[in-house]
């Protein structure tokens, strides 16, 4: 019995770094009506930003501010350079543009900073782990930043002008511009805000499974699974579908298939879930327009 | 004669299975100022981490035709990337073989890459050496007379392991945990080979990993939960890293064996936690930069003299760049030994012939092959981790 | 230019396809030829599905893989030839797209990405699994002889295999074409860009998208026999996500809403790579991102809508 729960703590763990890019994925879909497939790639990349600056000498949390920064204009101009061009061409330019950055942001990273796998340093001390050994410090501490950043997610959507016009931008950008919602400028702080929490993820996600360019290689589809599981357009339902990820992973990998096929396992379940609620557990059916 | 065996070779040589015995000396890709060298590799890709050892052999290349080449010839050595994709490996052989004339492949990376060009190598009679991939096939010189490998093969190491284990510890209850491809699979079946009908008796629990999972988190909890107090690791740094530091959090302290792939300091060892790694029992046969025992060797210095020289930017953690070092070093030797026949037979019969000393292998490993003798690395070395270093102990062990 | 015109010249072009490289090509060549017409299906059936289904698929490679494993077996365990296991490769993928394709009835858009792109991570996972390995190979993979030109005829194997897998490209070709032009085509077309204006008409939504995903497996799964084929060896590490990336890279550059263009496309991830490799050893994976960025500012539509474009231009000046 302490070894099912063992496994399901280790999922919660596991699931909080699918859940931390989910998390990315939904702001930018939220922002933009896409789905970013180099998101992992760039937060892969900021994440050595802040590792030379640690190395530089920085403390951690002011690298850690400074990454964020970098990110969030990085993201900005990408959308401004890359993206703003190619809004009115058809949707696969824009996903072929992705693909494109995905293969540039890899490559680039193991040509500057090595293919060398590089421990990254943790916040949170490096005590003795808690729960007999289950959760690891770092582990506990990155939870709690991706609920932080989840709540701050939703408060700024629920609460916020600058939130509602954003979504209102990436809505119906004609309606948008109508009341005066500036579109141009809402899509490029929706990709500088999703770049930032993908840095935060990234920054989070390192201690735990190291960092080299292919870092968010492994991470990516269960990411996009829980995005998709718990509903692509609610923050809440991006962390619960990445935990959830994890967990069902876990079991089923210790338990009911073994290790060769928990991916495949996993999978069937979610799309299961998805054929009986297409928008996801937490999501809102996008209704179409006649 | 000789034109009769090349056309032979272009006509009927890729449709028939047959390897007959070289006849007449067929020379490819020479000249009286240089030979044509081909490799392949990643650059790109998910695998692109491997990149380094192509760069290393290429500015090694460098170094020795600033020195004036190999017998008064310049080596022309192309190196050119499949990003692991065996359809991809297979098109750039052959625009090696075909259109650029190499006179033989040396080094190239992967075993499903060289799966997929080993028939055809062989029926073009291109030598195909000294391959990068430690599966055990490559040494079967009746069948694929033109391929040769050259480090210990995978295999031999998961039987080192079962006889460690069965002497250090018998009535262990061992559990085994590898990467599901061909390089994993490799060591479940050294330990198969070497433990016959006692495997199912001595490992009580298999598990694998994907290279693609995020983490094996789940996997150490499961190897804990079956109570075993031996591990076999056959996975890559990453993982193997992982599972140092998870066993260690977890209070599992099993007698573990870490393939030879991990046992790199700056890549698997720092990033666990050098405290955490402290026991683990490894292999090896190159020595670790980052191991003080070798911080003035000769052998490690006359290496890092060609790194500050050549590739002042690489990577000095990177263990690629000593077994690329290493490597080269035979294909070196093996060029000299021809002389000035550099026809494939000759060449193919030298690689079958060396007896060579290289400074980066550990004391007591050198390459030797013969004619029928294609496992130019035969033995490994026992290493415990210190918490500082590879404390080498019960001498060399050569493979059976 | 009047349509028997543009066909005579379609058929001088697939002839010429045919006979130039037969005599001008090396072997290695005549390779990388014969790959460009494996891709070239494997995109087609990419188009169907995404350009003219309007599905996205992420993970086409799957259905390549599955393909080549089909015809690998075949002719690995029972000596079937290799001409006849492109039947039952079509078939077989056939199949299971259509059992995909139920599923990706109920899920739209991002939800058909993300089931395929998972297909595609697990195909290589379950290739290996243990229960197959017996007929997979398992991680090894299997490797398989290469054809021999038949009746005596006077070609090597490279030249062979090249016509003989031109010939199924261009069979397959033409009834790609005669699809889309037939009633589902139009359905399908219909569906995709006014789908419920199209429902509200009769067409049965459910029906057209799964046969489209049917259809577009069985493009691509042929692709994928021909594929091994030629290069004479499968194993789960020839069919990683990085080839449903590709394949999808080949439909967004060669144009996804046309047959021709999946022709484009297969040129491209042939023969950019290795453009993208005299350019930069350093970093061709990102010489090849940024290259394919450009195509998508400069023909976001891809190269087939691009030269249509200018086709109408130079009809329109004359």
């Amino acid at each position: 019995m302490e070894g099912v729960l063992h496994q399901i703590i280790s999922g919660i763990a596991t699931g909080s770094i699918y859940a931390s890019i989910s998390l990315a994925l939904v702001m930018i879909f939220l922002a933009t009506h896409q789905i970013n497939f180099a998101q992992g790639e760039m937060a892969m990349f900021s994440t050595y930003v802040a590792l030379t600056l640690i190395q530089a000498g920085v403390p951690y949390w002011g690298a850690f501010v400074l990454t964020l920064v970098f990110s969030f204009i990085a993201g900005m101009v990408l959308q401004r350079t890359l993206l703003e061009p190619l809004a009115r061409a058809p949707v696969l330019a824009s996903v072929g543009a992705f693909l494109g950055l995905l293969l540039i942001f890899n490559n680039i990273a193991g040509w500057i900073f090595t293919y060398t796998l590089q421990p990254f340093p943790t916040p949170f001390g490096a005590g003795a782990p808690i729960l007999g050994g289950m959760l690891s410090r770092h582990e506990l501490g990155s939870t709690a930043v991706t609920l932080v950043v989840l709540t701050a997610v939703w408060a700024f959507f629920r609460f916020t002008k600058l939130g509602l016009a954003l979504r209102g931008a990436a809505y119906n950008p004609v309606s948008s511009r109508l009341v005066g919602i500036p579109v141009a400028r809402m899509l490029s702080l929706g990709w500088g805000l999703a770049a930032a929490i993908g840095a935060i993820a990234g920054m989070m996600v390192a201690p735990i499974v190291f960092l080299d360019p292919n870092m968010m290689a492994g991470v990516l589809l269960y990411a996009f699974a829980g995005a998709l599981l718990g509903g692509i357009t609610s923050p809440l339902g991006a962390v619960v579908g990445g935990v959830l990820m994890g967990v069902i992973e876990n079991i089923a990998g210790a338990y009911i298939v073994g290790t060769e096929l928990k991916l495949t396992t996993a999978l069937v379940i979610i799309v299961v879930v998805l054929v009986f609620k297409p928008s996801g557990l937490f999501g809102k059916t996008l209704a179409n327009r006649v | 004669m000789k034109r009769r065996t090349v056309l032979a070779g272009i006509g009927a040589g890729l449709a028939m299975p047959h390897i007959r015995p070289a006849e007449a000396a067929t020379v490819v890709g020479v000249t009286k100022t240089e030979i044509k060298i081909g490799h392949t590799i990643p650059y790109s890709g998910n695998a692109s981490s491997y990149g380094v050892i192509g760069k290393s052999h290429s500015a090694y290349f460098k170094m020795i035709n600033d020195q004036g080449g190999i017998n008064g010839r310049k080596v022309n050595f192309i190196s050119l990337d499949d990003a692991y994709n065996p359809a991809k490996t297979v098109e750039q052989v052959r625009r090696l073989v075909e259109q650029d004339k190499v006179a033989l492949l040396f080094n190239v990376l992967g075993t499903p890459t060289n799966s997929a060009i080993h028939r055809y190598v062989n029926q073009r009679k291109v030598p195909h050496l000294f391959l990068s991939t430690g599966a055990d096939k490559w040494a079967n010189p009746k069948d694929f007379p033109w391929t040769i490998g050259w480090q210990p093969s995978y295999h031999t190491e998961g039987q080192i392991y079962a006889r460690y284990i069965q002497q250090a510890k018998p009535g262990a209850k061992a559990a085994l945990i590898y990467q599901n491809d061909d390089f994993g699979k490799d060591y479940l079946n050294g330990l198969k080979d070497a433990l016959k009908d006692d495997f199912n008796k001595v490992f009580i629990k298999v598990l694998t990993y994907e290279a693609t999972d995020a983490t094996i988190d789940s996997q150490v909890v499961s190897l804990k939960e079956s109570g075993a107090d031996t591990l076999v690791s056959a996975c890559i740094p990453k993982f193997s890293a992982q599972l140092i530091r998870k066993a260690y959090d977890i209070g599992w302290k099993p007698l573990h064996c870490m393939s030879n792939v991990s046992a790199s300091v700056g890549a698997t060892i720092n990033p666990a936690g050098p405290e955490k790694a402290v026991g683990v029992i490894s292999s090896q046969y190159l020595k670790d930069h980052s191991d003080p025992d070798w911080k003035n060797d000769a052998g490690m210095n006359e290496w890092r003299a060609f790194m500050a020289k050549y590739i002042p930017e690489g990577d000095i953690n990177d263990a690629g760049y000593v077994f690329a070092y290493g490597a080269v070093q035979s294909m070196v030797q093996t060029l000299k030994q021809c002389g000035d026949d550099l026809s494939r037979e000759n060449i193919m019969k030298q690689a079958a012939n060396l007896k060579h000393e290289v400074g980066v292998l550990l004391p007591g490993i050198s390459v030797s092959t013969g004619p029928t003798d294609f496992h130019p690395i035969k033995q490994m070395q026992l290493t415990r981790w210190t918490g500082t270093t590879w404390e080498r102990f019960g001498g060399v062990l050569a493979s059976s | 230019m009047t349509q028997s015109n543009s066909r005579f010249l379609l058929i001088l072009f697939v002839v010429a396809a045919a006979v130039v490289p037969l005599v001008f090509a090396s072997g290695y060549q005549l390779f990388q030829l014969t790959l460009v017409v494996a891709y070239a299906l494997s995109v087609l059936g990419k188009n169907l599905v995404t350009g003219y289904g309007g599905q996205v698929s992420l993970g086409q490679g799957a259905f390549y893989a599955v393909g080549a494993y089909t015809a690998a077996i075949l002719m690995e365990h029972f000596n079937v030839p290799y001409w006849a296991t492109l039947p039952v490769a079509a078939v077989v993928t056939g199949m299971v797209g259509l059992a995909l394709g139920l599923p990706a009835l109920r899920l739209g858009g991002l939800y058909l990405a993300l089931v395929t792109f998972a297909m595609a991570v697990a195909v290589p996972q379950l290739l290996k699994y243990k229960l197959f390995e017996n007929w997979t190979g398992g991680v090894q993979g299997i490797v398989l002889n290469k054809p021999d030109a038949p009746f005596g005829l006077p070609l090597d194997p490279d030249q062979w295999v090249y016509l003989f897998t031109l010939s199924v490209g261009v069979v397959l070709f033409v009834a790609a074409t005669n699809l889309v032009r037939s009633r589902i085509g139009l359905a399908l077309m219909a569906i995709r860009d006014q789908p419920l204006a199209a429902e509200a008409m009769g067409v049965e939504l459910s029906r057209y998208k799964t046969l489209t995903f049917g259809f577009g497996a069985l493009f691509t799964g042929v692709g994928g026999a021909l594929g091994a084929i030629a290069v004479g060896f499968v194993s789960p590490d020839s069919f990683s996500i990085a080839l449903s990336l590709t394949l999808f890279v080949g439909m967004v550059i060669g144009g996804a809403s046309s047959i021709s263009g999946a022709v484009y496309g297969a040129l491209f991830i042939v023969f950019v790579p290795n453009l993208a490799e005299e350019i930069s050893k350093a970093i061709p994976g990102a010489i090849f991102g940024v290259i394919l960025i450009l195509f998508m500012f400069f023909a976001p539509g891809g190269i087939a809508s691009l030269l249509s474009a200018q086709m109408r231009r130079f009809r329109a000046a004359r």
